[in-house]
């Protein structure tokens, strides 16, 4: 049925007569699929856009405090993992790919793969998710977590590895404000997967029943731009957490 | 009526994923061989951002750094999430966004570079 077919049926009868030659899932709002398709996709984006902005706060928090309290902050980022970092970094660029796969696979419809790299994706966002837990024990374990087990001590000498994170007590106390950051901005970011995870294994589920091989593909589409985008996050929390303040 | 089922089961011989969801601009699928040139890219962007990170460069390993994770967000927007393939409209939801958000960190950094002029 096209536009014009729908146009003199509604201005005939005034309203438009169910001939089932739609699939189930077009709502009675769209005039066609592809139309629900390019809404869907559009929608999905503006939301992305609100979590730019929220995770952009962060952002421009820590830039402003960075160079507020310097040495602060790069003490602190010596403190970090960087092999966990990168390692997580990978499990993520990884599972980006096994999620663009995912939707690949919903598109040519073939039901099979597209449960194989939903479980990949789902089983990298994990071992993401588990590394992260790791290090966020290590910093427990430390004492650089801000108002639960902080202390300055750590600061206050010279370390194997950095001889020169000497700080005077006012400044290893304003460490306190990169852990803040730090677990702020990782803290949401694994928020973020845990919410991804938990949806992904709802889609998965209702791929097992064989739904998104029959041509509705926008929310398996929609979830990889969410992943995606979450990962995009991790893109730039990597170098800014771990890597710029190495040899500062 | 007729005519026209007639045509959409010869539309369908001729698209994989059949008629049912293409979008207004022509439906594109990528080809797993460009998800895997992206991935392999993006890895080894990662590789690349480590290693720099034990080269002492100054004031440039944040900016080497950050360079390689705008490539790297940029490989992931165009390909991954589809935008290079995108309708007029999501190409321009993106930009207008991405616009929107330099303005609000150049306009608070502005501010911050400023507040204090002249009184250090």
């Amino acid at each position: 049925m096209d536009s014009h077919t729908v146009a003199a049926q509604t201005a005939e009868t005034g309203h438009i007569e169910h001939t089932h030659d739609h699939p189930a899932f077009l709502r009675h709002h769209f005039e066609s699929v592809p139309q629900q398709r390019e809404a869907a996709t559009f929608g999905m984006w503006l939301f992305l856009l609100t979590e730019i902005m929220f995770f952009g706060g962060l952002f421009c928090a820590y830039l402003i405090f960075r160079n507020w309290y310097y040495p602060a902050f790069v003490a602190g980022s010596h403190t970090l993992h960087i092999w966990a970092g990168t390692l997580n970094t990978t499990l993520l660029i990884i599972s980006s790919f096994t999620m663009a796969m995912a939707v690949h696979a919903a598109e040519t419809r073939v039901r099979k793969a597209l449960m194989g790299w939903m479980i990949a994706t789902i089983i990298l966002g994990c071992g993401f998710l588990c590394v992260k837990a790791y290090e966020w024990h290590d910093e427990w374990v430390e004492h650089h977590v801000p108002g639960l087990n902080f202390s300055p001590v750590s600061f206050l000498h010279p370390t194997k590895d950095y001889p020169d994170d000497v700080l005077s007590l006012d400044m290893a106390e304003k460490t306190q404000v990169y852990y803040s950051l730090y677990f702020a901005m990782t803290g949401m970011h694994a928020l973020h997967m845990i919410i991804g995870v938990s949806l992904l294994t709802i889609l998965l589920i209702q791929a097992y029943g064989g739904k998104y091989v029959e041509g509705h593909v926008a929310p398996i589409e929609n979830f990889g731009l969410y992943w995606h985008f979450v990962d995009i996050v991790w893109i730039f929390l990597f170098p800014l957490l771990y890597l710029i303040s190495r040899h500062q | 009526m007729d005519q026209h089922q007639g045509q959409h089961q010869e539309h369908h011989l001729h698209m994989p994923h059949g008629p049912s969801e293409p979008t207004h601009h022509e439906e594109h699928i990528v080809s797993p061989k460009i998800y895997l040139l992206i991935g392999t890219a993006l890895l080894i962007l990662t590789a690349t951002t480590t290693a720099v990170s034990y080269i002492d460069l100054g004031a440039f390993n944040a900016v080497v750094a950050l360079a390689i994770a705008c490539t790297k967000m940029t490989l992931v927007v165009l390909f991954f999430m589809h935008v290079k393939y995108g309708s007029g409209l999501t190409k321009l939801t993106v930009a207008a966004g991405f616009l929107t958000f330099c303005v609000l960190i150049m306009m608070t950094m502005t501010d911050y570079v400023s507040r204090a002029w002249g009184r250090w």
